[in-house]
């Protein structure tokens, strides 16, 4: 295996996580809906519903952290380290998550059941766009330099410097936000047909679910597409390397564009992941009963976030640009762990397919019977 | 105090405080998730009531601290970026694989059948559940092998060399990761765990003792707790012990402050109870104590496993003097040295780097000779005194007597509580044992936080030893953004704290107004 091809599986990899993570994000979507649930009783169901699955959800971010730490370091010290308060926000409200399923409706919680789902509606909202921002920096580039030899200099060592409003300033830009509003309300959309699926409940809440999918869906349609036209329309870099350092960027008109249709397998992948989206949602809200088009919508979400991470990574693509300096911007070839360390990994990388396997089949062993109000009144551990 | 200076001051407060409320959950997880595991299975195989009530009860307490264990776990791995960039980048090679291993092969394994322990009761067959419920025990286990391997090469790194063109260290050997130190670190660590898990079952089974509610299950649960609790304590000392003899090996100078020893001598007493003097430096001539009482030959035994073995003070090893295992005299590089080494590699470092640029082979060739020749030493480059290479002496030693002294408390408590629990009724009976097994809860607490505190503090300055001290690993975030987010964290830890407190106390509570079998 060359040390190219690995770089390549491993961004492969992380774009996998990435997809997966985004499909789960289905978790915060219902947490954003907590608020305005209605009753109680369907308070309890959204939260029930979504609680046998937070962890994934978490595991799957960490997972996506640690995977990013391993293969891609350079990526990891400068992002982390530079855009702090973004990611210092998405920390925050995972943390108060974790806790808030657990803790919301034991006795001697302290704060009241109300303000751990305010927790959870925070994490929906604040965690689903500011992932989308962190992500929609692959494409519209951060505000930052990195200089290796920063790390001779004994009174200010750090190699990767970043903007001095560390994260804020790709926050409030406004194009970072339109990716992030768009996760939001796909996350919405995607959770009203996980509980159209999960819950048994009375006819009335499915039809409150379908309506609300009708809208998020409509919602998430339109910035989707207003972030589509902005990336195919988008300047990306094109980086020339020796091996170890970048020897030339070239600013590229329509770079992601071009990507799509040189990579014609990702804007495939693309356009089945958009199809199969369009269907699940379509299929949910204006069929009769219909409760699968969770895995359609899941699917194609996995699809269509593989293919934007493969556009941003693949083809001498800066995966993250550098506005500050481009020579500067990461790739996955100068981001990248060795060959030695992305090769052991590689190895244990195989062992994914069992971990999905497992997964799959506690998922549908959990979920075979459906959430109803009398079930989680007579079970023992319920949140 | 220099901008960078306080930036590493609170980075490391921040992670400190991270770290320290991590600790405060994940031990009870370890032993807790292992216990219940086993009185499942005494369930299913019985199939006895009381056992499948005693197996949810503690379950119940089991996944109120899962919960806010995981919350903190999430912010310390991701502080390695947002805090010690540098540090990322460095080591990032190495580090980072351990952690992408944890997250496929551990966490996910723990946080899919976790859902199953809590949830899946009435959903799937009970040999799935035991099977989901035994998996989440040792998902956790397995996650914090990997994060204690990924600590102790910090510690002891090795398997790796430097790579001068990428200006950072690469992994040559996957396996030498799991050094002694990390093997050591690992059981020692996990089996602390069930030693806490342990206290912590007879603590709150004493408090139903006490409110003579339930005592059946009471009892049953303490001849668990104390059985379990006295083979994590036992094994976590053997385990001790061999991390104490790593130590000596590897990192000379946490051993030498930990015991507060400036010079040391052949067959080196251990001070078992000690005052340090605090004027006391490595370069005057003060007593080390101003009240001592010594276990003769104490530390030679703990570190060499030879009575008369020479054990190096903070003096010696700043002026690289040790005796080697046949008791001859050797000299080790002195800081002096090291420090000049370190310069030396760093600025061979970059004058590769612009031999490169000119394209100068010969220049590289000659820089890259003195690179490795002083490399081992890379990081004394970053001091301008010896004394930015000395731990804080008083915590690390006050730490590890804290340690000591709790743990063999606790060694002996668990042979106690089975005595009285096997061979008289007095543990129901008498109020006064009850309390005391109650009070003792919160000290196991202690007494394992100290542990991690002697590791911790023990190698400051460095966060990978000999390579790359705190100051060069940190990232480069204003000093006042890292200081309202270390309030920000401490905060919300500390209210999630004493909620998880208040909710394990009603449940606890609720427990004993109702029968359980």
């Amino acid at each position: 295996m060359t040390l190219e091809y690995l770089q390549n599986y491993w961004w492969l990899l992380v774009s996998v996580l990435g997809g997966i993570l985004v499909f789960l994000l289905f978790v915060q979507g219902g947490q954003s809906m907590l608020l305005n649930a209605g009753s109680d009783l369907r308070r309890d169901l959204i939260v029930n519903s979504m609680g046998s699955k937070w962890e994934l959800t978490f595991t799957t971010l960490v997972t996506f952290g640690g995977a990013a730490f391993a293969s891609f370091p350079l990526f990891y010290s400068t992002s982390f380290g530079g855009a702090y308060w973004l990611w210092i926000l998405i920390l925050f409200s995972f943390v108060v998550q974790a806790v808030s399923y657990e803790f919301r409706r034991k006795k001697g919680n302290l704060y009241g059941t109300r303000t751990y789902d305010i927790f959870l509606f925070l994490n929906g909202c604040v965690g689903c766009i500011l992932l989308g921002v962190a992500v929609s920096m692959f494409f519209f580039g951060a505000e930052f330099t990195v200089n290796k030899g920063n790390l001779l200099i004994g009174s200010a060592p750090v190699i990767s410097q970043w903007a001095p409003t560390h994260g804020f300033e790709a926050i409030f830009n406004w194009k970072n936000l339109i990716l992030g509003v768009a996760v939001l309300f796909l996350a919405r959309t995607q959770a009203c047909l996980y509980m159209m699926n999960n819950i048994a409940d009375d006819e009335d809440f499915f039809k409150t679910l379908k309506v609300k999918a009708l809208i998020n869906g409509g919602i998430f349609v339109v910035f989707f597409l207003w972030f589509l036209a902005m990336l195919l329309t988008a300047t990306g870099y094109t980086v020339i390397s020796d091996g170890i350092r970048t020897t030339e960027v070239i600013e590229t008109p329509f770079k992601y564009f071009h990507n799509y249709v040189e990579m014609w397998w990702a804007g495939v992948t693309l356009l089945l992941g958009v199809v199969l989206v369009l269907f699940g949602w379509g299929k949910a809200c204006f069929c009769n009963h219909y409760t699968k088009g969770i895995w359609f919508t899941g699917i194609g979400t996995f699809l269509v976030v593989a293919s934007l991470f493969w556009v941003a990574g693949y083809n001498d693509t800066a995966f993250y640009p550098s506005l500050m300096n481009p020579m500067d911007s990461l790739t996955i070839r100068n981001a990248s762990s060795s060959k030695f360390t992305l090769e052991v990994m590689s190895y244990v990388s195989i062992l994914i397919p069992f971990v999905l396997g497992y997964i799959a089949y506690v998922w549908y062993s959990m979920d075979k019977k459906k959430l109803t109000p009398e079930e989680l009144e007579k079970t023992d551990h319920k949140y | 105090m220099s901008d960078l200076t306080t930036i590493v001051d609170w980075s490391r407060l921040q992670f400190a405080v991270t770290a320290i409320y991590h600790w405060l959950f994940v031990p009870l997880t370890l032993g807790l998730s292992v216990m219940v595991a086993i009185m499942e299975s005494i369930y299913l195989k019985t199939k006895a009531e009381k056992w499948l009530q005693t197996t949810k009860f503690w379950m119940r307490l089991f996944g109120i601290n899962f919960a806010i264990g995981v919350a903190t776990g999430i912010i310390l791995e991701f502080e390695f970026g947002t805090n010690w960039s540098n540090y990322s980048w460095f080591v990032g090679d190495i580090f980072g694989a351990p952690l992408a291993i944890e997250g496929i092969l551990a966490f996910f394994m723990e946080s899919t059948f976790v859902a199953v322990m809590f949830f899946g009761w009435n959903k799937v067959s009970p040999k799935f559940h035991l099977a989901a419920t035994w998996l989440t025990a040792i998902g956790a286990t397995i996650s914090s092998l990997w994060i204690l391997v990924a600590n102790a090469w910090m510690q002891y790194p090795v398997g790796m060399e430097f790579d001068p063109d990428q200006m950072r260290n690469v992994m040559d050997n996957f396996w030498s990761l799991f050094s002694g130190i990390a093997i050591n670190k690992f059981f020692h660590a996990v089996l602390s765990g069930w030693a806490l898990a342990g206290v912590f079952v007879i603590g709150v089974s004493c408090w139903f003792l006490w409110k003579k509610r339930n005592v059946d299950f009471a009892i049953r649960s303490i001849k668990v707790g104390a059985w379990f609790g006295l083979a994590g304590m036992l094994l976590t000392m053997y385990t001790g012990d061999g991390s104490a003899v790593e130590v000596t090996k590897h990192q000379p100078m946490k051993l030498a402050a930990m015991e507060g020893l400036y010079h040391g001598h052949e067959g080196q007493s251990l001070a078992a109870v000690a005052v340090l003097n605090p004027n006391k430096d490595w370069n005057n001539d003060e007593d080390e104590y101003l009240f001592e009482i010594a276990i003769p030959n104490g530390l030679s035994i703990l570190g060499r496993h030879d009575m008369n073995a020479f054990i190096p003070g903070i003096t010696d090893i700043i002026n690289g003097v040790d005796i080697d295992e046949n008791g001859d005299t050797i000299n080790t590089v002195s800081y002096q040295d090291r420090i000049a080494m370190g310069k030396l590699a760093q600025q061979a470092l970059k004058n590769y780097g612009e031999a490169r640029e000119a394209g100068d082979s010969a220049a590289m060739t000659t820089a890259l000779t003195t690179l490795k020749e002083n490399y081992r030493f890379f990081g004394y480059g970053y001091f301008k005194s010896v004394d930015e290479a000395i731990p804080p002496v008083g915590l690390t030693f006050t730490m590890f007597r804290v340690m000591v002294i709790l743990g063999s408390y606790f060694l002996a408590f668990f042979v106690i509580v089975l005595f009285l629990v096997y061979r008289t009724t007095l543990m129901q009976k008498n109020a006064w044992i009850q309390w005391i097994a109650m009070a003792s809860v919160p000290f196991m607490w202690i007494c394992s936080e100290a542990g991690w505190a002697v590791a911790e503090v023990g190698r400051q300055p460095w966060t990978v030893q000999d390579l790359l001290p705190t100051i060069a690993s940190v990232s480069a975030v204003p000093a006042t953004s890292v200081m309202v987010t270390f309030w920000l964290f401490a905060l919300i830890f500390t209210v999630l704290l004493v909620a998880e407190v208040s909710i394990m106390c009603r449940q606890i509570s609720k427990a004993s107004k109702t029968t359980i079998a």
